[in-house]
């Protein structure tokens, strides 16, 4: 059942929102043991919140668009009185004192929270194996990884464990485990939605957003949690975008952009699997056929974006992460000294791949390294949004392969961090400008795994990104191969 | 960060007195003052001095994972309002993150400005006419507060800390001057300068011994002449303007002894003892100083408008330099008199009596000798000019006219209404005579020696014979008229 | 191109984020930041001259709160979570140095 139609009989009385929760938890129950989606099943709190919104409905209120929806909430989304750990040892435990913004914002929608679920430690890593608490699971294949890093979400969203499930995407962490899964999942602008409670990862690049089983249910998870907050100073004011009302409109006369260098053509990046282009180009296709107009461009910078991405990223996380110091919050190991005790503390706290990448920023930050590093990643941002501003001339929207190859299997590329970073070239562009972007599943590869098509829009083009992912979805559902 | 460029000495550059021979100071401060605010920098908790540990507290401030900040108006302003008292230029300015771990510090970075300061290249002009560079006026947040337990409170010797976070995140501005003071007087009077400005503007109560004004000197010193700059120290923990003074010159010596022993100073932090009287090496060796600053991606630029900048200049209040010049010309009275008038907010006061006819000149020095009061508000420009007026008529006595002015302090009003009410009426001058005869009556000796030629007797006699007068009329009598009365008499 | 990273460079880094590396985790990461430090290289020659940074997507400038309180957390709530609480604040080991 849809996250739609749940919250319309919820709404309408038809069902309890505490009879929808106790089914999607017999679920969760049954299959998360294989899978383990979830760090953390919050039964009591959801049963709480479910009564609330019965009780709403008997009262004759509308407890929102969302009434009675059970959503997943990556752990890295602060949860009032609710353990929040960030797939990390250094957190565990922790109880934050106050809620995100998109939880509060899911709630006043009458949403269900039903747990926390796995991510790779600080959402650093493509697979969800870098989780202190063992891996995810791929519920198409259950040897391979979900995705990361939220791929908990994206597996409860797979599984129908939830019909909705919330993420963050700072390099591709929505769309690349989406694709993964088999579901819907998008990152909006950054700055549509509130960053508040989101423990930051990389603050300039990371952004919440949506994961379902549908465009209409993605679109419709977005238009509740988007919108400004006073709290963070990065979100977008007066922008209240509706994505729900544009899913209709079809993309007859709308101009479609191939990225050269992501789509195979010449300059292209190394390691696009045939399978991913061939399905990316057929649904390039499916909106030729649906009335839109298909045109190569090309971003040259585009390739530069992973080289950037990997300086940038860590160099604000190291940044970030240097408040897990054992004072105030979290893991304490004892030690002599305060200095001695954060550098014990952080050192048991942390996995390996959160130090390297602590290493990387700190590194590039450094006296006599910045120049070379960070600032020079910095202007290569400015050189991409120029060059996707240009793009954004010619065409209304660009597609590419959301992840150069389907799930790979488990363990295949943990010894090579630069194995595992290729995975994110073509969804890192868009975090580094900004702009929105939407993967929609579109058939399957050679493996008969799920492959993504990501459709990128310019910045405050979120309704854009739903309206054509609208279409590639009905494409997909009619010629499925 | 500093541009420590310092031009060599010229005929006109002061010397400081206090060391040896040869030897110039050169002197840089660095001057962080907490704001006004209502709240925090990044928070809505309130900016409160003295509250109990931990109680002005939220995710923000407190570092918490997933928490954001958000910049506070006033704080801006008054930043900038600073800024523009300071003479400085008003720029875009970004926050940046300076890493660092310190259990003080929430985040373990502190958000700073770096490289783009929200005020840039001012200076101030000390009561001398010397002028003092500054560098940069940028905005801040202040650290929490630590507490070392055991080993007398020393922070190298505790058993163990505790850390308040209260103060954390509150609103500072940091005045990096120039390295051109060159004498202790001019550093002491750049600090008191600064401190008038800020409470002229609103914008701090600048209190060192409450910590809401801090003062840190980068010390350095050099043959007399050179140009050079030699290693400097940063002296913290200076607690007050005195303290400053002891500190730098203990610096200077320690800094000379160093150069003409073939030693050299280390470039370091140093801790200003107050009870030893010298500096201490601060911080541990292992620590490295590499700030790793870059630009805080939660926070977005601030691009005042030319006319949010002309709008404060417009609001600007007048500043100390021109309250003292508008007092000096308007009073004729002695600078330093001028000088602590306005240091203690007086010259409105001063300005509105000369205004009301009052002899300008004795205006101040009534201020000066009699006004050292909190709180005197309920004294109106008139009624002390009248204060003034009736005592110099001999309408009342010094004595008298004290208890009136009291009077005006605690209750304001006007003069003549209290002198009523107190029963103060000018004595009748045969009354008094009949007094003095009465005297020279009773205390002969004391008499022929007021007569005599010794010019000591005749003073101390004088004082004798106007403390008796004084006691009999309960300190109503005017001093003046009794010693007429007295050289009536003896001649 | 700079010089590629060196043990000593990985041994001073993670002095600076007070991580305590082992010997091999040191030969590790000094071995894969060396190779994502040379796949960076792309961008280390680039000559982006007087482009200016970009750190957020949107030209957005002066957000500001008004200076009113808001009601403050719970100190126990807080301090509920701290590792070490003692008089209603956060107990630490002594602090060897000063603040910077």
């Amino acid at each position: 059942m849809s996250a739609l139609d749940i919250a319309a009989a919820v709404r309408s009385g038809e069902r309890r929102a505490t009879d929808v929760l106790d089914e999607h938890l017999a679920r969760i129950e049954a299959g998360d043991g294989d899978i383990h989606a979830f760090n953390l099943v919050t039964a009591d709190a959801a049963r709480e919140e479910a009564e609330a919104v019965d009780a709403a409905v008997a009262r004759g209120d509308d407890p929102g668009p969302l009434a009675g929806v059970p959503v997943a909430l990556k752990d890295n989304m602060c949860t009032r009185g609710i353990p929040t750990t960030c797939s990390s040892k250094v957190l565990e435990g922790w109880r934050p004192p106050y809620d995100a913004t998109v939880v509060t914002r899911l709630r006043a929608a009458g949403a269900v929270a039903v747990g926390k679920t796995n991510l790779d430690e600080f959402a650093m890593g493509s697979s969800t194996e870098n989780s202190a608490f063992g891996p995810t699971h791929n519920p198409r294949d259950l040897t391979r990884v979900p995705g990361g890093s939220s791929g908990g979400t994206a597996a409860s969203v797979a599984a129908d464990f939830t019909p909705l499930g919330i993420g963050s995407d700072t390099g591709g962490s929505i769309r690349q485990p989406a694709a993964f899964c088999g579901v819907v999942g998008m990152k909006p602008t950054y700055g549509a939605v509130s960053r508040y409670g989101l423990i930051a990862f990389a603050s300039s690049l990371d952004q919440i957003g949506p994961f379902a089983s549908s465009v209409a249910d993605a679109a419709a998870m977005f238009d509740v949690i988007a919108g400004p907050d006073p709290r963070d100073s990065t979100s977008i004011r007066d922008y209240a975008p509706n994505a729900s009302s544009v899913l209709d409109r079809g993309v007859a006369g709308l101009r479609v952009g191939v990225i050269r260098e992501l789509s195979g053509g010449a300059g292209t990046v190394d390691g696009l699997s045939a399978d991913v282009l061939a399905r990316t180009q057929e649904a390039v296709d499916a909106l030729a056929a649906a009335g839109a107009t298909v045109e190569e461009i090309s971003v040259p910078s585009a390739t530069l974006g992973l080289s950037a991405y990997y300086l940038v990223a860590p160099a604000e996380a190291s940044s970030n992460l240097a408040r897990y110091d054992g004072v105030r919050y979290g893991l304490r190991v004892d030690a002599p000294t305060t200095g001695e005790m954060n550098t014990a503390s952080r050192t048991a706290g942390f996995g390996p791949e959160v130090k390297r990448r602590i290493m990387l920023g700190t590194y590039a930050l450094s006296a006599g390294y910045y120049d070379a590093f960070y600032g020079k990643a910095l202007k290569v941002r400015t050189m991409m949004l120029r060059e996707f501003a240009e793009a954004y001339e010619k065409v209304d929207v660009l597609v590419t392969p959301t992840a150069p190859t389907t799930a790979f299997p488990l363990g295949e590329r943990t010894a090579d961090p630069m194995t595992m970073y290729v995975n994110d070239v073509c969804t890192i562009p868009s975090n580094l400008t900004g702009h929105p972007g939407i993967s929609v599943p579109f058939g399957i590869g050679e493996d008969g795994l799920p492959v993504g098509v990501q459709v990128l829009a310019p910045a405050l083009g979120d309704e854009l990104t739903f309206q054509v992912a609208s279409v590639l979805e009905a494409a997909a559902a009619g010629g499925a191969s | 960060m500093t541009d420590f460029f310092a031009a060599a000495a010229t005929d006109d550059t002061p010397i400081e007195p206090s060391l040896p021979d040869g030897w110039e100071l050169v002197v840089g401060l660095e001057v962080h003052v907490e704001l006004d605010t209502a709240t925090k920098l990044f928070c809505g908790c309130a900016n409160q001095f003295g509250s109990e540990p931990n109680t002005n507290i939220c995710p923000t401030c407190l570092g918490l994972p997933g928490s954001l900040p958000v910049m506070n108006e006033s704080a801006v302003e008054l930043a900038m309002r600073l800024g523009r008292a300071l003479g400085c230029d008003v720029n875009r300015s970004v926050m940046a993150r300076k890493n660092y771990f310190y259990p003080d510090m929430p985040k373990d970075f502190q958000t700073t400005q770096y490289d783009q300061p929200t005020n840039s290249d001012g200076r101030v002009v000390l009561g001398d006419g010397f002028v003092v560079g500054i560098e940069r006026a940028h905005i801040e947040e202040d650290t929490g507060k630590s507490t070392h337990v055991g080993g007398g409170g020393r922070i190298n010797d505790a058993e163990y800390s505790l850390v308040d976070y209260n103060r954390a995140g509150v609103p500072l501005v940091e005045i990096v001057s120039r390295p051109d003071v060159r004498t202790i007087d001019h550093a002491k009077a750049y600090v008191e300068e600064l401190r008038g400005i800020l409470l002229a503007t609103g914008v701090s109560d600048a209190r060192m011994e409450e910590g809401s004004m801090r003062v840190d000197a980068n010390v350095s010193v050099r043959p007399h002449g050179s140009a050079e700059l030699r290693t400097r120290c940063e002296i913290k923990n200076i607690n007050s303007v005195r303290s400053l003074g002891r500190a730098i010159e203990y610096e200077a010596r320690r800094h000379i002894d160093l150069w003409t022993n073939d030693g050299a100073p280390d470039q370091e932090t140093r801790h200003w003892d107050e009870e030893g009287g010298r500096t201490t090496s601060g911080r541990s060796k292992e620590d490295a100083d590499d700030y790793r600053y870059f630009q805080e991606p939660d926070l977005v630029p601030l691009e005042p408008s030319a006319e949010t900048v002309a709008a404060i200049d417009a609001a600007m209040p007048p500043l100390p330099a021109a309250r003292r010049a508008a007092l000096l010309e308007a009073s004729g009275a002695d600078a330093s008199a001028v000088g602590i008038v306005v240091e203690r907010g007086q010259d409105g006061l001063a300005m509105a009596a000369i205004e009301a006819g009052a002899e300008p000149e004795k205006v101040v020095t009534r201020l000066v000798n009699d006004l050292a009061v909190d709180d005197w508000s309920k004294v109106e420009g008139e009624a002390f000019a009248e204060l003034i007026r009736m005592e110099s008529a001999g309408e009342l006595s010094a004595t008298q006219a004290k208890q009136i002015l009291g009077d005006l302090v605690e209750q304001g009003g006007d003069p003549a209404e209290h002198a009523a009410s107190r029963g103060f009426e000018a004595m009748d001058t045969g009354e008094l005579e009949s007094l003095v005869d009465q005297l020279i009556a009773d205390h002969p000796e004391e008499w022929a020696r007021f007569t005599g030629s010794d010019d000591g007797d005749r003073k101390k006699m004088q004082g004798f014979f106007t403390g008796q007068i004084m006691k009999a009329t309960k300190g109503q009598a005017d001093g003046k008229a009794v010693a007429q009365l007295l050289a009536q008499k003896s001649s | 191109m700079s010089a590629r990273i060196t043990r000593g460079d990985v041994e001073h880094v993670a002095r600076l984020a007070r991580l305590e590396l082992t010997d091999e985790e040191i030969e590790l990461f000094t071995g894969q930041l060396g190779d994502i430090l040379e796949h960076a290289a792309d961008i280390e020659a680039l000559d982006v001259g007087d482009i200016a940074p970009t750190s957020h997507p949107l030209p957005i400038v002066n957000v500001f709160r008004t200076d009113e309180v808001v009601p403050s957390l719970d100190r126990d709530e807080v301090l509920g979570q701290a590792p070490v609480a003692e008089s209603g604040q956060f107990r630490v080991p002594p602090v060897l140095g000063e603040e910077p």
